[in-house]
């Protein structure tokens, strides 16, 4: 890593004008940026689940929801944010653990639908127990400012970013890149496949409910269903599979791209660009597995190779 | 309290029919090409959409528009298989499961999103004359609509049955589902195979779709949760027997009614699902293996 200052000066860069953003504007820009970020955060999460971990979940909007209904409700309860999204970060944990031990032994397309399950289960359950729309109170309302929210996203994207790569670097990431290839071979050389797939569930639950915390503490009103919507894990499997799974800036990328069609295509038609994205998805699935990542090293000048986790 | 229970899973029992039949075309599909196309939900809402439609636009009752509406999911099927599942032939098998999950939940957006397009995203229902005709049997109330739609679906399964037992083309299918390499063997042009189950599946989804529009209201929302009830049935009923699958169907309905009146109707939906993590958690390659 110390022979690419380039990488990294850029990289620095990026953050730095990323952070200087609220200084720079207002409004629109700045509410685009903050959902990009969020985006970025969301896919990320399931990117190092799905990507790095080889593990497609289908149940990602279980954490999210958790995360955006638990730190919601301390913090509106009277707590302090700092208090608030740990909160919700703890319970999507745990709901990690608690949902990851039975469904990881799940094989094949079963974890998948397992996951769609457990996730309409606590959807449906939600709706039920929590039916009223979750407004801010006055108080609340004129304190209301963009900014800290938009810091809050971009501290979500960059560690969950920071996790994503961490897992190209790590004998952990590296383990699960042999369990994610091939389960047996990782057993032959002695890596616990099991524990490698809980863990980075866990982790991947734990960012996701981060990540839901920050919608959480940004959205003005919602009701509580919502957050645990399929349409949260569509959305993160749509960006990462745009910008190329188990790659480091593919799914960064791709929220930018994907929130920028959005933006253009709302104009015209809302559910456009679920069209335009949809399709892309199926094409990408079928005939270009790698993503704009690969499809950057394939023809662009090449300077995004090493990201991938093996 | 009796009567109110046996109202319930009389209501349940009828629904469960649906179930059953929503969930044949995609364990067919599964059977044979080892595809699990998520999206089949989406085609039994394209489905009730062609019984809305010839009931909006010409009054055709939505029971003849099963004869309009199996054909034209065939169609789509054969499209649908065309542009994107044939090429999973050449996956082995787990990834092609894999990848055929991903397929068709990128389908199931596309299909959806095309549907509100096309249609807006309003529920639309059917009204025919005998809409609230009811029958009466002790304290019970059974609506006829709904009794005629399990009983055609019990007709179309007993067909599909026929046919898969009673025809060459029918053998072949099973054929390829016992054994694919034998199948080839044999001189089964398992290709076709692929394309006939596929076209078949999506015919039975189109099927369900339009008897769904006889007594529920057709959104381009439901799909999702179609998809869901096809792969509980599935996962309960095991595969390769249609009639296991529909008295799995029946069986995940008179669950759902059972358990709604004893949690309360908001939690039906919760216990379909609950069955089906705990014969996963028990079997975790479930009851549908491949044999």
């Amino acid at each position: 890593m110390t022979g690419r200052p380039r990488a990294w000066l850029m990289i620095a860069l990026g953050l730095g004008v990323l952070a200087a953003l609220p200084l720079l504007s207002t409004g629109g820009v700045l509410t685009w940026g903050f959902q990009v970020l969020l985006f970025v955060a969301l896919a990320q999460s399931w990117n190092v689940l799905g990507g790095f971990g080889g593990q497609v979940s289908l149940g990602h909007a279980a954490f999210f929801g958790l995360g955006a209904v638990v730190t919601r409700m301390v913090w509106l309860s009277g707590h302090p944010l700092a208090v608030a999204l740990p909160a919700g970060m703890v319970a999507a944990t745990m709901a990690g653990v608690l949902i990851g031990a039975p469904t990881l032994r799940l094989r094949g397309p079963y974890f998948a639908i397992g996951t769609l399950a457990v996730a309409e289960i606590l959807r449906i359950t939600v709706g039920n127990v929590l039916p009223e729309v979750s407004t801010l109170s006055a108080p609340a309302l004129a304190g209301y400012t963009l900014v800290p929210r938009y810091l809050l996203a971009l501290m979500a994207a960059v560690l969950s970013t920071l996790v994503a790569w961490m897992l190209t670097q790590t004998r952990f990431g590296y383990g699960l890149a042999v369990v994610r290839d091939d389960e047996a071979v990782a057993e032959a050389v002695g890596v616990n496949a099991f524990r490698h797939k809980l863990a980075v569930f866990v982790l991947s639950s734990a960012l996701a409910g981060l990540t839901g915390g920050v919608f959480g503490y940004y959205h003005v009103s919602f009701y509580p269903q919502f957050a645990f919507s399929p349409l949260w894990t569509f959305d993160a499997l749509l960006i990462t599979f745009f910008g190329g799974t188990g790659t480091v800036w593919g799914p960064p990328f791709a929220a930018a791209v994907y929130l920028l069609f959005r933006e253009a295509l709302a104009l015209r038609l809302v559910e456009l660009h679920v069209l335009v994205f949809g399709i892309v998805f199926v094409l990408v699935v079928l005939a270009f597995p790698g993503g704009l990542v690969a499809a950057w090293r394939a023809f662009g000048p090449g300077r995004l190779r090493q990201t991938h986790g093996s | 309290m009796t009567s109110v229970l046996l109202q319930n899973a009389v209501f349940g029992l009828l629904l469960g029919g649906l179930y059953g039949l929503g969930a044949v075309g995609l364990s067919l599909v599964f059977g044979v090409l080892a595809v699990l196309n998520v999206a089949h939900g989406e085609l039994i809402m394209l489905g009730g959409y062609v019984s809305v439609w010839l009931f909006t636009l010409w009054r055709v009752d939505p029971f003849v528009s099963v004869l309009v509406a199996g054909p034209a999911l065939f169609l789509v099927g054969a499209v649908l298989f065309r542009l994107f599942f044939r090429r999973l032939v050449s996956f082995a098998e787990d990834d092609r499961i894999k990848t055929s999950i991903l397929i068709g939940f990128g389908l199931a957006l596309v299909l959806q999103t095309l549907a509100i397009l096309a249609w807006g995203a309003d529920e639309r229902a059917v009204t025919p004359r005998y809409a609230g005709m009811v029958m009466t049997v002790g304290n019970v109330v059974v609506p006829l609509s709904r009794l005629g739609a399990l009983a055609l679906a019990f007709l179309v399964l007993g067909g599909v049955h026929l046919f898969l037992t009673r025809t060459r083309v029918g053998t072949a299918l099973r054929a390829t589902a016992d054994d694919e390499q034998g199948a080839v063997l044999v001189g089964i042009p398992i290709g076709t195979a692929y394309l006939r189950a596929f076209a078949l599946g999506s015919a039975l989804a189109g099927v369900a779709g339009a008897l769904v529009s006889v007594s529920d209201a057709v959104s381009p929302a439901i799909g999702l949760h179609w998809t869901l009830k096809a792969l509980i049935v599935i996962v309960l009923g095991g595969m390769g027997n249609i009639f296991g699958t529909f008295v799995a169907g029946l069986f995940l309905g008179l669950a759902e009614a059972t358990s709604g009146f004893l949690l309360g109707n908001a939690y039906r939906e919760v216990v379909g699902l609950m069955l089906f993590l705990l014969v996963l958690s028990v079997r975790p390659r479930g009851l549908l293996t491949r044999s």
